[in-house]
């Protein structure tokens, strides 16, 4: 099952760069600064002054730029089909025409600024996973969410869901490998059949993955509760998060930038 | 003697009372745990030593009779958190009891839950990691780690939260060889430099020896208890309960029965090689 083995969790290459050492917190708060900043523009300067920040930034993270155009692979589909869309459904002046598709003007450059938006979108939001990793931005949530305590966000707790979440899925995948040859030493099949076999297939794997996921939960918590854990109230951090004088100058870099390039363009 | 560090009174425990599947699984339990002592706890499939375990620090608390931690009652809910602090817990599977992404933040699980400052809590991470030799394996995640050192995490987990005793569960059961190995010497080293008191379950023969105290676990209730020496001896009665002996103290009994004038209580190659050959 090559097919396990090859799905990493997070995507995050460790460095030591400017970028990486920025608080997580202030990395998110930048990100979605950037979804909006997208959304926003409309023009081709505008989508271009925001490349050209993502490629500062990829710049200053020290990561391969290859490996940020990568995040673009699994969005091909997606990304022809948007740019297709636009193109043969944008009324305006023909550029030519074929059978019944007509292709405008308009559609071209529709087309291609919202393949570019989406683009920019994925290589954006793939920086904050390639430059934080898990711990450091389960830390970063759980650090934006808390001050919404007060009004019942469970901070605390969808953290640690993520945590255990992100501790348990290697073993998990591990797991389903096993019962998987186990199951084809008896003669299963995973690959033949149709959609509705193979569906069918999967349930004596499904199964005692299931029952086993929920026995492990129970000896987890009495583990948990061992180690005196009981919940985030007294709890303090490992790790704890520190805004400094760079975040604060990255945060006030990124609001001006996107209040400017968003309103101008 | 010292003040017993764990002591079980009069201990009766059922699982699901007053229902059909009520069951008891310990009964009348009275035992004695001091400082710095090694104790082995032996017994069959369902004789209760798992139960015996959760008692040390309160995960099951007692049907009747009392459990006393360094003098604190467990089924007193104000000092729950302090017994908890004062007996650490190591389970047979290593993966189930592992909560974070990496062995640093997991050792560190413990000491937060504690409420320990963040300075703090980096000097006890660096010394329990020091002390099970893991040092150099920080930042792995637990999927990258064998069996053997996956456990030595999780007693390093009990470790950072300064516990006075460490009760184990069965924690070399899922091992290889030499996984168990690791773990062994490990809890060894820990209970002579640390003088941690060490509350070792088992199934296997050899890993009780060395402890200082062997506790027989039959149906519930403690069948036999003493020195591994004065355990060992009584042949007849183990064999009587369906329990092994350690391979010497079978051959010895052998040799004995077939008129050699052998010792009772030999445990140890060294031993037997001693009374052979004088
Ligand atoms: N949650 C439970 N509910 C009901 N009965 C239980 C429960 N847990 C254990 N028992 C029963 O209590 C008895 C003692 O169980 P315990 O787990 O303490 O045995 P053990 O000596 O640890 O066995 P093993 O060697 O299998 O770990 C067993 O007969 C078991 O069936
Ligand atoms: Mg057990």
């Amino acid at each position: 099952m090559a097919l396990f083995k090859s799905i990493t969790i997070g995507q995050y290459i460790p460095g030591n760069s400017t970028i990486h050492r920025l608080d997580p917190r202030t990395k998110i708060i930048g990100t979605v600064l950037l979804i909006v900043l997208l959304f926003m523009v409309d023009t081709f300067w505008g989508y271009a002054l925001a490349a050209l920040a993502i490629a500062a930034i990829v710049h200053l993270s020290e990561i391969p730029p290859r490996l940020v155009l990568r995040g673009l692979r699994p969005l091909f589909v997606i990304l022809l089909l948007t740019v297709s869309l636009h193109l043969f459904m944008t009324e305006g002046d023909p550029i030519f025409r074929f059978w019944i598709v007509e292709v405008t003007w308009q559609g071209l450059s529709r087309g291609i600024m919202m393949g570019v938006r989406l683009a920019l979108l994925v290589m954006g939001t793939s920086l904050l996973t390639l430059t934080t990793s898990p711990i450091n931005l389960t830390d970063g949530i759980e650090g934006l969410l808390k001050p919404g305590k007060r009004i019942g966000i469970p901070a605390h707790e969808l953290a640690m869901m993520m945590t255990i979440a992100l501790r348990f899925i290697p073993t998990l995948l591990e797991e389903a490998e096993k019962i998987m040859k186990a199951q084809m030493a008896r003669g299963a099949d995973f690959q033949g059949g149709g959609l509705l076999q193979r569906a069918k297939s999967l349930i004596p794997l499904l199964v005692p993955l299931f029952v086993n996921a929920f026995r492990r939960a129970d000896e987890l918590a009495i583990a948990m509760e061992a180690r005196g854990y009981r919940g985030g109230e007294g709890r303090t951090k490992f790790k704890e998060l520190h805004f400094g004088r760079r975040d604060a100058i990255a945060l006030a870099l990124a609001f001006g930038f996107v209040a400017v390039v968003g309103l101008l363009f | 003697m010292a003040e017993p560090l764990i002591r079980f009174e009069g201990v009766h425990f059922k699982y699901n009372p007053g229902t059909e599947r009520e069951w008891a699984a310990l009964q009348d339990i009275s035992l004695d745990i001091y400082p710095g002592e090694f104790v082995a706890v032996l017994g069959h499939n369902g004789s209760g030593k798992s139960t015996l375990a959760k008692h040390c620090n309160g995960l099951l608390v007692p049907s009747s009779g009392r459990v006393l931690v360094a003098g604190l009652d467990t089924k007193d809910d104000a000092e729950i958190w302090q017994i908890r602090q004062t007996v650490g817990m190591v389970f047979q599977n290593p993966d189930n009891q592992l909560v974070a992404t990496t062995v640093e933040e997991d050792v560190a699980f413990g000491p937060e839950n504690l409420g320990i400052p963040s300075k703090e809590i980096q000097a006890r991470v660096d010394e329990a990691l020091r002390a099970v030799g893991m040092e150099a394996y920080r930042l792995h995640s637990p999927h990258q780690l064998s069996g053997g050192q996956k456990q030595r995490v999780a007693i390093a987990g009990m470790i950072s939260m300064r516990p006075r005793c460490i009760v184990l569960d069965e924690p070399t059961a899922m091992l290889d060889p030499e996984g168990r190995r690791e773990v062994m010497s490990t809890i060894h080293r820990l209970n002579k430099t640390e003088k941690i008191t060490i509350v070792h379950i088992t199934h296997h023969m050899d890993e009780v020896i060395n402890a200082d105290r062997v506790v027989i676990m039959v149906d519930g209730k403690i069948a036999l208890h003493g020195t591994p020496k004065e355990v060992f001896s009584q042949v007849d009665l183990l064999r009587r309960l369906h329990l092994d002996v350690p391979q010497v103290t079978a051959l010895s009994y052998r040799l004995r029965s077939r008129g050699h004038g052998l010792p009772e209580g030999i445990i140890t190659v060294n031993e037997m090689v001693n009374c052979l050959c004088p």
